[in-house]
């Protein structure tokens, strides 16, 4: 890319400058030669070009949600009435039937994964904002990363070794684990990106007041960060509350009403995915409203999680 | 909301600071005050730590559980099993070279696909989009990620694969007479590696264009602004200019696409076809060593079938730990030397 074109011959180069010499001639439009000006026109057709294509690829981008989503409620719109989320799964031929075992299935799943997760995650999190220096934390971030890439089919091979194995029967208690164990790497580094954007002045405040450091932690800086701490741990919800894999082996799916949580437990994706590969038309109906109740529940906790982040932004917290 | 939560303790002195203040100071108040707090912040320090440990701590759980369990294969066939192309529970031998092979070709696929557009999107979000519809779009292909896998699967049944079968697959094959090529020869199946590439290439391009445009937006205006005073064009000063210094980040985006395509799970299982061949046609089915676990987990044969899928699944978590531990890697490099803005 030549940024500056060549000087051409018609101006003469520039002379060691001495006051009375007469001052070289300005750039004009003369001295534009037909190369210069093809040449102009080419650098401005590739940049005409390049802006097409890059808009052209975010319109790209945008198709295939689109698509998607109105896949979704075209195919599964017809069959999301008031006894899918009330009755059982039925057997193939049955009219009706709805889901309602596995939506509270992936409600009582999520809920435990949280009970689990948030508390580890929460304090991983301001571990890694308070301690920033230490190796631990430097291990800890790190590792964060590495885990929150693993594969969630090798969460659920895991949880399977660790629980189903040893203990002979898949149970909720398994797949809620393997939830887990996604949910902590994430929400831990999302904490500690907000409890980073608390100011230092808060935190000296509350210590000069006499606070313990400990109350300074919980009641001054994690108070001030909790509205985009609830936004962390929606996102890590929403992501997996669709999460199949992990529960494949683990929480396993059921076709019967159960909520215990050492047996079996059906979940909304699961069912999903069963009724997705089996050859019946009545069953891929059920999974695309399936599909399409599990992409509302999961984008109605994405908006709770906006909503909940422009409060953030709103008030003083930041830095 | 935040603002008052903050001051209410300073001001009013609140039912806990004030008493320990006073009191302290009355009986030589800072030995009282630090013996009085130390336990309350040793008991939050150790906690805190404690939560922190189990990271390392869980990820090491998984390495010990899934090696264990893994083991037996691994000692049965040594090496053989990643080169064998021979899985066959019946027999009991396993070779898990047809999956790992389909995972890379898969997830090449899709980042061939979806590179270029997700960089497209980055640079049009930080350099050209009026700043109106900016948040939207980017809102929107952050939507992708949203999805659950297992809707991405059902929509790549019932709309993607069909569409592939009937129309794309021939007009590769036959109209751009692109036959003659291995890549694209042989019957067109539904279910295929193109198949998988495409899903996984949809599902991958929000990680990338969302690093990228992040890294994109940590580039200081100053590099734009000396790029267009020497008379570059827009697109001159992101080529030139702008993509340069952002590099390794975008790499790093990338990698961390690959990541995700190497570990998808769900969306592969439905489409890629689950057979345990290598084909040189991306029109043929095949297998990922995520989804040969997700397919034959529960129906595993005997001890030695499920040993191996164990291993599967620990190479699986071994090439994902060191393709993440890479893409993690040079995006704190970029975002370090561009002050931390990004990442």
């Amino acid at each position: 890319m030549t940024m500056a074109p060549a000087r051409p011959a018609s101006i003469p180069a520039a002379a060691p400058a001495h006051p009375s010499a007469p001052r070289p001639p300005r750039w004009t439009d003369a001295h534009v030669t037909v190369a210069m000006r093809s040449k102009r026109h080419r650098r401005r057709l590739v940049n005409g070009l390049m802006v097409g294509l890059v808009t052209l690829a975010a319109l790209l981008a945008v198709l295939p949600l689109i698509v998607i989503l109105g896949h979704l409620v075209a195919l599964g719109g017809r069959s999301v009435q008031w006894h899918f989320f009330t009755s059982l799964p039925r057997p193939v031929g049955e009219v009706g039937g709805g889901m309602a075992n596995a939506i509270v299935g992936t409600l009582i799943l999520v809920g435990l994964a949280s009970a689990i997760g948030l508390p580890v995650g929460i304090g991983a999190g301001l571990y890694l904002a308070e301690h920033a220096g230490t190796w631990l934390a430097t291990v800890t971030r790190f590792l964060s990363d590495v885990l929150n890439g693993l594969p969630s089919i090798v969460m659920g091979i895991f949880a399977w070794q660790f629980l189903v194995r040893p203990l002979g029967h898949f149970s909720t208690w398994a797949g809620s684990v393997a939830l887990a164990a996604m949910m902590i790497p994430q929400v831990a580094r999302t904490t500690e990106e907000i409890v980073r954007t608390v100011p230092v002045s808060l935190r000296e405040a509350a210590l000069a007041l006499g606070y313990a450091r400990w109350r300074t932690s919980l009641s001054i800086v994690l108070r001030t960060a909790s509205a985009g701490i609830v936004t962390g741990a929606l996102v890590a919800i929403a992501r997996i509350a669709g999460e199949t894999a992990p529960l494949l082996f683990t929480a396993f799916g059921n076709q019967f009403w159960s909520t215990s949580l050492n047996q079996p437990i059906a979940a909304l994706p699961l069912q999903i995915f069963t009724y997705a590969v089996s050859p019946y038309d009545d069953w891929h109906a059920q999974a695309w409203a399936g599909a399409l109740v599990l992409i509302g529940l999961i984008l109605l906790i994405s908006l709770i999680a906006r909503l909940a982040t422009r409060h953030r932004f709103a008030g003083p917290g930041g830095d | 909301m935040t603002s008052t939560t903050i001051e209410r303790p300073g001001r009013t002195g609140g039912p806990g600071t004030g008493p320990p203040a006073s009191t302290s100071a009355r009986r030589g108040r800072f030995r009282v005050r630090i013996t009085g707090s130390a336990i309350g912040d040793r008991v939050y320090g150790a906690a805190v730590t404690a939560f922190a440990i189990c990271v390392p701590l869980l990820l090491l759980l998984i390495a010990i559980e899934i090696a264990s369990a893994g083991w037996p294969a691994f000692r049965r066939f040594g090496f053989s099993f990643l080169t064998s192309s021979a899985w066959d529970p019946v027999k009991g031998t396993f070779g898990a070279a047809p999956a790992i092979y389909g995972t890379l070709v898969s997830s090449l696929l899709a980042l061939l696909l979806a590179t270029p557009l997700a960089l497209g999107v980055a640079v049009f979000l930080s350099e050209f989009a009026p700043r109106a519809i900016r948040q939207p779009v980017a809102f929107l292909v952050d939507l992708l990620a949203a999805i659950p896998s297992v809707v991405y699967g059902l929509w790549g049944i019932f709309v993607l694969v069909p569409v592939l079968r009937s129309p794309v697959m021939p007009f590769l094959r036959d109209t751009l007479h692109l036959g003659g090529i291995p890549l694209f020869s042989g019957p067109a199946y539904g279910p295929s590696m193109l198949a998988a590439g495409v899903i996984l290439a949809i599902m991958i391009l929000p990680y990338i264009s969302s690093v990228s445009r992040e890294v994109l937006l940590a580039v200081p205006r100053s590099q734009r602004e000396a790029a267009l005073a020497l008379g570059a064009t827009r697109w001159e000063t992101i080529s030139g200019a702008v993509i340069p210094f952002a590099k390794s980040g975008i790499i790093g985006g990338i990698i961390l696409g690959l990541g995700r395509a190497l570990g998808e799970t769900m969306a592969v299982t439905m489409l890629i076809g689950n057979r345990p061949q290598i084909s040189a046609s991306l029109f043929a089915p095949g297998y990922t060593m995520a989804s040969l676990i997700a397919n034959e987990f529960s129906e595993a044969s005997g001890d030695l079938h499920l040993s191996a899928l164990m291993a599967v699944g620990f190479t699986l978590f071994v090439i994902t730990l060191i393709v993440n531990g890479i893409a993690r890697w040079l995006v704190w490099q970029v975002s370090r030397s561009a002050g931390g803005r990004a990442g």
